[in-house]
């Protein structure tokens, strides 16, 4: 038996946050020391999981390093993992940035550092368990489990509303998520009635056979817990207050990790499993996210708090990833998908210089800053690109999911593709003032004049993002090509359900008729 | 070889962004210039490859990878060269390096880094640019289409200081991307009918389709590429950026604002050209809104005080030309348009850059005057540049300005051309009304000079190349230095002989320039390119269409010979007349344009406030949406009614909770006492039912 790679990458930082806890650490002597260590733990993880990619078969449609073994099974519940082209980058993402954050709270973070280290890692393991589970109650565990530390870092690290973010953030979710353990185990039943076994594994699940409105209130039921992650206009108001009163650390995994569950839930859980109601339903969850597209980046740019404009951006920017995904063709779910990544990497680098002008001002006001490219050309210059690339400039990552999700969104209806379009100029109205206000001008705030620029832990946190938004705006076709087989399975499952429909939107080699042109490249 | 073209400054830029602040002047400064003018030797290379191939095969494709990949969409990062796109790298590069060079002297009083950090923005705009010409897909074209904005934006807002610049940068920028928006869903639309977003490839598609003569799919495409050229190439309604952007150095406004980033709205067009001639609608609209532009900048030029922005808005004028010749179809005759435009407006900037840095940054007009005896070079190219805009025979806007209005008449647009002809004149009229002002007449600046020292800081920090003025003495003006005379220079020769390749059938020339262009503006024949690229379908009806617009083309010509010596008989009679009225009202008699303006105030402020139009959009779109954001989204939407029922569930529960624990005194009596309440009104229930 081969080594249980996905249990590895999922437990290990687990593993070693217990391992922190430990270790005495009496009046913070170790803090350093446990600092390093939980990066230490956290570098390995993001290893392991670029050893997934590497091994990765990008040609293959189905599960890979699938694993599976009985955990209840007289309720018919297995450990169940898998990978596949979708949820393969999302795991590296989370790899990649748990480091990041704990990097960027380094300083930020001086009270409790073990039991910050230890809910940083705790979460990463939950993260991480919701991307790989292929078993339904295994999920849910994992969605839920999550919570917990997330909970405890705003709570106990954030600033001064923490508490009211740290509850908001957490009955609002889980307003959500107990609508769909319901729906789950109405899933499981419905299965044990059909076939005598109770199964909540993925794969059974999929080939349930229901009537159209069972699937629509599962489906409804499902999208509800998704939506409020991701979040989906209008239930989105947790998201500002908890990112304003998270660390930085708290920040950048919920903007960067925490927000694609959501997206991704509605993608291998809420789509696949009930297609008819998700077809009958895209144009209305749509909406919302064209709403929310024009709706986050209005309300982004009067916002005078920078954590907040950045939070407002990232429901403007997940508008486009559930435009995408509604979309239901290859180009659209592809963009949909390289869209949570690039929202990961920019809106991750986004929080982190927010953190890092907060750690040296203990404001995040737009107004208390200006002319911090005088002290900080280098930080500034970092900020530039980060900005540009949320602003999807082509040759930088957000363009390409932008486009690629817009351009899903115009096969499939055009209207919602413009109305969503108008988000390219919103965002350049909202960052290039936001950062014409920050960066520009005379320094007319003294405090400001000697910021110290980035010091050798921040590049390091700062710097592979901003390499990642060059690579992925350059190359996007080495993250594009092995999800396409598994993206291309999923919409010819989801729309299979109508044949007629299916030609105009499937992806098909073959001439789409006399219009079509001949191309070479 | 093509991907040379943009490599070499694109690695200037990244020398200097990275370690250009531990490099003396010279050294990012010539590093810079080096880039272009290799990344110019490469082009000409490519140019005379490109020349050896037979007329109708002139293509060179060459891809370097797979870009954006996604099932049937495709997007190579492919670079080809046609003859358009040879020209265009032309311009760019050599034009390009003038100004780079020009620029090492012109920014010379700018910190280390400063000038490192500009000539690295300055080389990675040529670098997009010359993607943007480049580019053989719609997707290729839009990465050199932004990032030219990009660079725009670093460009205008390069003194970050001011908050005058910054903000205009931000406006070029965000009225950049409403243009940029269109082009998206253009590209969406694109590639939903065609399948493709190579420029050939749609090409061969659309002519086998007959022309668009009611609104349809095309003419909707072709009209949202429009629109975003006219964020582009600043049109109406998103010109408002270009004057604004005159806050960036006067050898930027040279490069991007005048002579290369502004015309890649009329190069699409011009790379489109047979989808746009499939679209007879949106030509209307192009060639309408062109002739639009043209006139109300015009008019906007005569009143103003800034020599910089009279140059912005005549700048915004000639494109409304070159659109007018898009428009109606004379594609050859705009990019004529655009290509000696390039010469002589770079050198009107660069010639008001030698004036304000000989002024130590002052703009204005009216503190100015005499200057031609202090600065001859300057003046003498300045004057070469004036006499070739305003149309003054055997000058280079002659020939293509020329070509554009008979074509306009030719083409049956009558009253299109009264308003070109009308624009003509106004073009002389301002033009030498700023020749005027500036270098004749009497000197008004030595009373202004205390002032201008104070302007020098705070107005323009471009200043003088030696540093070893004497600051005190007052008066004491010098020309351009060695290293921009020389380009100023170049380009008024360019300014006199560039139109001789355009010389027209009419005056015994051949037109070359046309005959050049014209296989990239027909779908491609049964030629297959040079290098393995598109194969588009060989058919009859495709060979045939191009060979009969060819056939037209040169018919009208030789047809039309009389009509067209008419023409340019009464063009240059207005262009004559038009420096008549300018030396009669601004050297003459002085006091006449005061009086006229006195006598009009309100056209006077009308014009000088450029027809109202930023204040216009301001009240009408910008503040509308940021009050209406602040106060109904953020405050009432978000915070009062969707917060507000959230919070108001949680208060729900909790005020009913506590409602509710009043009932658990923990008195047993009480209990007592609610128990045989209860059990009463069980049996009352059943014994009423």
């Amino acid at each position: 038996m081969a080594l249980p790679l996905l249990s590895l990458i999922v437990f290990l930082p687990l593993v070693g946050a217990m391992a922190l806890l430990l270790l005495p650490n009496r009046d913070g002597a170790r803090d350093e020391m446990i600092r390093q260590l939980a990066l230490g733990v956290a570098l390995v993880t993001f290893a392991l999981t670029l050893v997934a990619w590497r091994q990765f078969d990008a040609a293959a449609a189905g599960y890979q390093f699938v694993e599976r073994y009985a955990w209840i099974p007289q309720f018919g519940i297995n450990y169940t993992l898998g990978l596949d082209g979708v949820s393969l980058f999302l795991v590296v993402l989370t790899g990649f940035l748990t480091p990041l954050a704990l990097l960027s709270s380094w300083q930020g973070v001086t009270k409790k550092v073990k039991e910050f280290c230890f809910f940083v890692l705790a979460l990463e393991t939950g993260m991480l368990g919701v991307f790989v589970a292929l078993d339904l109650f295994l999920f849910y565990v994992f969605w839920d489990a999550m919570l917990v530390p997330m909970y405890f870092l705003i709570g106990v690290w954030g600033y001064e509303r923490r508490i009211y973010a740290a509850v908001k953030f957490i009955l609002y979710t889980m307003a959500g998520s107990v609508l769909m353990l319901v729906a789950i185990i109405a899933l499981a039943v419905m299965h044990q009635q059909a076939t005598g076994q109770y199964s909540f594994a993925l794969e059974d699940i999929e080939s349930l056979q229901m009537g159209f409105s069972t699937e629509l209130w599962l489906f409804l039921a499902f999208t509800l817990a998704f939506a409020i992650k991701v979040p989906l206009f209008p239930f989105h108001t947790w998201l500002p207050d908890a990112h304003v009163e998270a660390p930085t650390a708290g920040s950048v995994i919920l903007a960067g990790v925490l927000l694609k569950m959501g997206t991704y839930g509605l993608l291998r859980f809420a789509f696949p499993l009930f297609p008819d109601a998700g077809l009958a339903c895209a144009p209305y969850l749509a909406a919302l996210a064209v709403i929310g597209i024009i709706y986050g980046a209005l309300v982004a740019m009067v916002q005078p708090d920078l954590k907040k404009l950045v939070a407002y951006s990232s429901v403007s920017h997940m508008g486009f990833v559930v435009l995408g995904i509604c979309a239901m063709n290859l180009q659209g779910i592809q963009g949909a998908v390289y869209q949570m990544l690039n929202h990961g990497v920019s809106t991750g680098a986004l929080f982190m210089i927010v953190g890092m002008l907060s750690d040296r001002r203990h404001t995040r006001l737009i107004a208390e800053f200006g002319g911090l490219k005088h002290a900080m050309p280098r930080l500034v210059a970092c900020f530039l690109i980060i900005t540009l690339s949320s602003i999807g400039l082509p040759g930088l990552n957000g363009f390409v999911g932008e486009f690629l999700a817009i351009l899903g969104g115009f096969l499939w209806r055009p209207t919602y593709a413009v109305l969503a379009a108008s988000g390219v100029i919103l965002s350049a109205v909202y960052m290039l003032w936001m950062f014409q206000r920050v960066n520009y001008g005379e320094v007319t705030n003294p405090k400001n004049a000697r910021l110290p620029d980035l010091s050798a832990r921040e590049w390091a946190a700062i710097g592979p993002t901003v390499v990642m938004a060059i690579v992925m705006g350059i190359v996007p076709n080495l993250f594009l090509r092995p999800m396409q087989p598994a993206v291309t399975r999923l919409v010819e499952r989801v729309q299979a359900q109508r044949p007629a429909l299916a030609d105009i939107n499937l992806e098909s080699e073959g001439d789409r008729g006399p219009k079509k042109a001949h191309h070479a490249d | 070889m093509l991907a040379l073209i943009p490599l070499f400054p694109f690695i200037g830029f990244i020398i200097n962004a990275l370690i250009g602040r531990r490099l003396s002047k010279a050294t990012s400064g010539g590093l810079a210039c080096l880039a272009m003018l290799v990344s110019f030797g490469v082009a000409v290379v490519a140019f005379w490859r490109l020349l050896g191939l037979p007329a109708e095969a002139r293509v060179i494709d060459e891809t370097l990878f797979t870009w954006i990949a996604s099932g049937r969409f495709q997007a190579p990062l492919t670079f080809r060269l046609d003859p358009l796109a040879g020209l265009m790298c032309l311009v760019v590069t050599g034009i390009g390096f003038l100004i780079h060079v020009y620029s090492t002297a012109y920014m010379h009083e700018e910190t280390d880094h400063e000038y490192a950090r500009y000539f690295s923005y300055l080389n990675l705009f040529a670098a997009f640019m010359l993607v943007l010409v480049l580019g053989a897909n719609l997707l290729v074209m839009f990465i050199g289409w932004e990032g030219v904005g990009l660079c725009s934006y670093l460009l205008i807002g390069y003194w970050f200081d001011k908050q005058s610049a910054t903000d205009a940068g931000k406006k070029a920028f965000v009225v950049n991307r409403v243009g940029d928006m269109a082009f998206i869903v253009g590209m969406c639309l694109a590639f939903a009918s065609f399948g493709t977003l190579d420029f050939r490839a749609i090409a061969a598609a659309v002519a086998a389709l007959p022309p668009e003569v009611t609104w349809g799919v095309l003419s909707t495409i072709t009209l949202l590429f429009f629109i975003g050229a006219t964020g582009k190439s600043a049109q109406i309604p998103l010109y408002i950026w270009l004057p604004d952007a005159m806050e960036g150095p006067t050898p930027v406004s040279a490069l991007i604002h005048a002579a290369t980033m502004v015309t890649a709205g009329v190069y699409m067009i011009g790379r489109n050209a047979v989808l746009y001639s499939h679209a007879p609608l949106t030509m209307e609209v192009v060639a309408v809104i062109g002739v639009a532009t043209a006139l109300l900048a015009g008019t906007i030029g005569l009143a103003q005080n800034d020599i910089k922005r009279v140059l912005a808005y005549s700048t915004v004028s000639q494109l409304g030309y070159m659109f007018l010749a898009m428009g109606v179809g004379a594609f050859a005759a705009g990019i004529f348009h655009l290509y000696t435009h390039a010469f002589f407006k770079a050198l009107m900037f660069l010639g008001s850059g030698a004036v304000i840095h000989a002024l130590h940054g002052e703009q204005d007009m009216r503190k100015m005057g005499g200057l031609r005896r202090a600065l001859p070079i300057t003046y003498w190219t300045f004057l070469i540049g004036a006499l070739a805009i305003a149309g003054v025979p055997g000058l280079s806007g002659f020939f293509s300005k020329d070509e554009i209005l008979f074509r306009t008449f030719a083409s049956g647009h009558s009253v299109l051309w009264v308003l070109g002809t009308a624009t003509a004149l106004l073009t002389a009229v301002y033009m030498f009304r700023l020749i005027y002002l500036t270098f004749h007449g009497k000197p008004r600046y030595e009373g202004a000079y205390e002032g201008a020292q104070e302007a020098h800081r705070a107005h323009d920090r471009a200043a003088h190349a030696q540093g070893t003025h004497n600051h005190g003495g007052g008066g004491v003006l010098h020309d351009a230095p060695m290293a921009m005379a020389i380009p100023l220079v170049l380009l008024a020769i360019g300014s006199v002989v560039a139109g001789y390749v355009g010389v027209p059938h009419a005056l015994g020339g051949s037109n070359r320039i046309e005959t050049f262009l014209e296989p990239s503006f027909s779908p491609p024949a049964h030629t297959a390119p040079a290098v393995a690229g598109t194969h588009a379908e060989p058919g009859v009806a495709l060979s045939g269409e191009g060979a009969h617009a060819e056939a037209d083309a040169h018919g009208a010509t030789h047809a039309d010979t009389a009509l067209e010596l008419t023409l340019m008989v009464t063009s240059v009679a207005i262009a004559l007349m038009g420096i008549g009225i300018a030396t009669l009202v601004w050297l003459k008699r002085p006091h006449v344009a005061a009086a006229l303006a006195a006598r009009v105030p309100w056209m006077h402020r009308l014009l000088l406030n450029k027809w109202y139009v930023d204040e216009l959009y301001d009240a009408t779109i910008v503040q509308p949406i940021k009050n209406s954001s602040t106060v109904g989204l953020w405050k009432g939407v978000d915070v009062g009614v969707i917060d507000g029922a959230v919070n108001g569930t949680g208060w729900l529960v909790r005020g009913s909770a506590a409602g509710l624990r009043l009932a658990q005194s923990g008195s047993v009596r009480i209990y007592a006492a609610a128990f045989f309440v209860g059990t009463v009104l069980v049996i009352a229930f059943y014994l009423v039912r």
